[in-house]
């Protein structure tokens, strides 16, 4: 069942399970595709594509399949098969055929179809696309089957091929949308519940409601409480340096991640760059106009906030441990790195670092040295979701001391 | 098989109406997603309409449990009712109160069920659902009772990508994406709303409305329900097509952030300036 299509989706990088390839054998077995390759295109992409981030990769794959195949003769004998039986299966269909082309042979009917290709290809076209802008598809040959392709006004006469070679939905191909989900999960951990002071009684304790009711002899009261609301507040300082580029992507799956996440109640992002010394910045750019004193966040956030740190560590030494060691060459700093690292630790006692940096070159990578000096500070993870996850349940309990 | 082709006020794309079919032929949840205003949510009323079904919406909120569409089991009222006696309460299934996914499973005829909104649940709450929608049926231990669909309804999900849904619940869905129609698409879904106006005012309200679409750096871009609303409020203000190559009536009607609001004036003034000088030269 022309299985390799499969594997050239995979090999684009979608997730097309068997699960999702069986209904499209399905879909198939029920011609909803009318024997057509527009409609397979059509149908094949509804059922095997999840997210419009990946509707690009199946026009990439759907073209690098089908583009050889130049004429009818070449298409996948399962698709042909298909072709042959749509005729005979509707007996509508079979009765305008016979109406129509009394006599022919399917062979016949095939070779007036691959004829008409060729002259479509020539008026219409000119370029190695077997397929014309006429109208018609491959299979939906004008009068062979009228429940071929419903073709009408304008933009519809298009192709399969032609669809999927516009790959219009590039610009949705966003790579870091995916597998947020992972991160969401973990992020979901972060939470601390207590009652609320405020806001209705909704919810039923059901262990004071049978004591009260035992108390009264039987009749029943019933007794609402508050419901209990996560209290989390998460400061998340993200490094948005030159050395970070090459984790972009990473970082910005658990930035949406923390974004979406709806259930703190209290969220704070700020930037730096490789380290942070008197001010932090409200944009990832932290340029000069988008600053904000490190000691107004450290003052005015109170220390109940979970502070995630993101950033690879590795820099010069001189910069986490000299006054006016700052990359910034025209805003010097009057206080090292680790003195501003050490001032947020003590206000802030719940914080952990997370690495996008593998776990294992932590120990000798470029920065071996720095890195090594926040981690005898700040706890470090490594940023994936298993360190994200592990980063949560050190928060969660309170003080990180090492 | 039923077909669905769109409806008299419903424009639907070609694709579009290609994956509804699918999906009611394939007896698949419709996972449909797209900008907010895209007409998501209209999409299963027109079906519901073209294919003269009831239709059933199940509205979730970011509170809605998965438990919600199936049934609740009224516990507070059966134990009141002991108190006081009333008939029946040793039947429990008075106190079963079935969600909208179980009415629709109770139904003689097929129905549409719409599950609006999906993502603003929480994070497992498709998850609870699979099994459900797979098999169209669940169970309730109370009364020992299983509800199994008589008929499959057509389910419609629609989903603003708040929140990433599971791949496994992705796996068992048709998904379309319904993009932002383009000026002829645009030009039939405004006829079908507006079979009077005149094509001149159509004209300059989707040029002036496709400008503003594409400024630069906008927070929230205007959907087609804003351009609808919009060409209401232009044709009761009485303002002329030729006004609007100049300023931007009624921007509150599109714009609803204040720094777009600005921004698209700051534009017109700049088109402004442009005629200005051309008079200086």
């Amino acid at each position: 069942m022309f299985t390799d299509f499969l594997y050239v989706l995979r090999n684009y990088g979608m997730k097309t399970s068997f699960n999702e390839w069986n209904s499209l054998m399905d879909a198939l077995e029920l011609n909803l595709n009318e024997a057509s390759l527009t409609e397979f295109y059509y149908m094949a992409r509804a059922l095997l594509v999840k997210r419009e981030s990946d509707y690009d990769r199946f026009d990439q794959a759907f073209l690098e399949y089908f583009k050889e195949v130049k004429t009818v003769e070449e298409l996948p004998k399962e698709l042909l098969d298909w072709l042959s039986r749509a005729h005979e299966q509707t007996p509508y269909d079979k009765a305008e055929v016979d109406a129509r082309f009394e006599g022919l042979s399917l062979e016949e009917i095939r070779r007036m179809m691959e004829e008409r290709l060729k002259e479509q290809k020539e008026q219409h076209h000119g370029g190695n696309k077997w397929i014309g802008t006429g109208g018609t598809s491959a299979f939906g040959h004008s009068g062979y089957s009228p429940k071929g392709i419903r073709v009408g006004g304008p933009g519809r006469n298009r192709s399969a091929l032609q669809v999927a070679e516009a790959r219009n939905y590039r610009d949705f191909r966003d790579d870091s949308v995916l597998q947020i989900r992972q991160f969401q999960v973990a992020l979901k951990k972060l939470r601390l519940l207590s009652c609320r002071e405020d806001g209705p009684k909704s919810e039923l304790n059901v262990e004071k409601t049978i004591e009260k009711t035992c108390d009264q002899g039987g009749r029943l009261e019933l007794v609402m409480e508050r419901p209990r609301k996560n209290q989390t507040k998460l400061l998340l300082l993200m490094d948005s340096g030159g050395s970070m580029w090459s984790y972009a992507e990473l970082c910005s799956r658990l930035f949406q991640a923390v974004n979406q996440a709806s259930h703190f109640k209290d969220l704070k992002i700020y930037y730096f760059h490789n380290c942070f010394y008197d001010y932090l910045f409200t944009t990832p750019s932290c340029s000069w106009k988008d600053k904000i004193s490190t000691e107004w966040v450290l003052y005015n956030l109170k220390e109940e906030y979970k502070v995630i740190l993101v950033g690879d560590g590795a820099m010069a030494p001189s910069e986490l441990l000299y006054r006016g060691g700052s990359l910034d060459y025209f805003h010097s700093n009057d206080q090292t790195g680790l003195y501003w690292l050490e001032t947020l630790k003590q206000r802030f006692p719940s914080a952990v670092w997370l690495n996008p940096i593998r776990e294992s070159h932590w120990d000798y990578t470029y920065g071996s040295y720095t890195i090594g000096l926040i981690r005898e500070r700040i706890p470090m993870f490594p940023l994936t979701a298993a360190g994200l996850e592990a980063g949560v349940a050190v928060l969660k309990k309170g003080e990180t001391g090492l | 098989m039923l077909q669905f082709h769109g409806s008299e006020t419903y424009i639907a794309s070609d694709e579009l109406i290609r994956s509804v079919n699918i999906a009611a032929a394939l007896r698949k949840p419709l996972l449909i997603k797209g900008e907010p205003g895209t007409g998501k949510t209209m999409l299963a009323e027109a079906i519901a309409k073209s294919l003269g079904m009831e239709l059933l919406i199940w509205n979730i909120k970011s509170t809605t449990r998965a438990q919600d569409g199936l049934y609740v089991y009224d516990t507070v009222q059966r134990l009141y009712d002991s108190q006081f006696g009333a008939e029946g309460v040793d039947d429990i299934g008075k106190y079963i109160r079935l969600g909208k996914l179980g009415e629709a499973f109770k139904r003689e005829e097929q129905t549409v069920l719409l599950i609006d909104e999906i993502d603003k649940a929480d994070l497992e709450f498709p998850n609870d659902l699979l099994w459900e929608l797979d098999k169209m049926e669940f169970y309730i231990p109370e009364t020992g009772e299983t509800v199994k669909a008589k008929v499959r309804p057509i389910v419609i999900i629609t989903s603003n990508a708040e929140k990433e849904l599971p791949d496994a619940f992705l796996r068992r869905c048709i998904f379309h994406y319904i993009a932002f129609p383009d000026a002829p698409m645009m030009e039939r879904i405004v006829k079908a709303h507006y079979p009077e106006l005149e094509q001149k005012l159509i004209d300059s309200v989707l040029e002036a409305f496709y400008r503003i679409r594409e400024m630069r750096g906008l927070q929230k871009k205007p959907s087609t329900s804003e351009v609808l609303d919009w060409i209401q409020a232009l044709a009761i203000g009485g303002i002329e097509p030729e006004r609007l190559e100049k300023e931007i009536p009624f921007a509150g009607v599109l714009l609803k952030k204040t720094e777009d609001l600005q921004q698209a004036e700051q534009l017109t003034k700049g088109q402004l300036r442009q005629t200005e000088r051309r008079y200086v030269y």
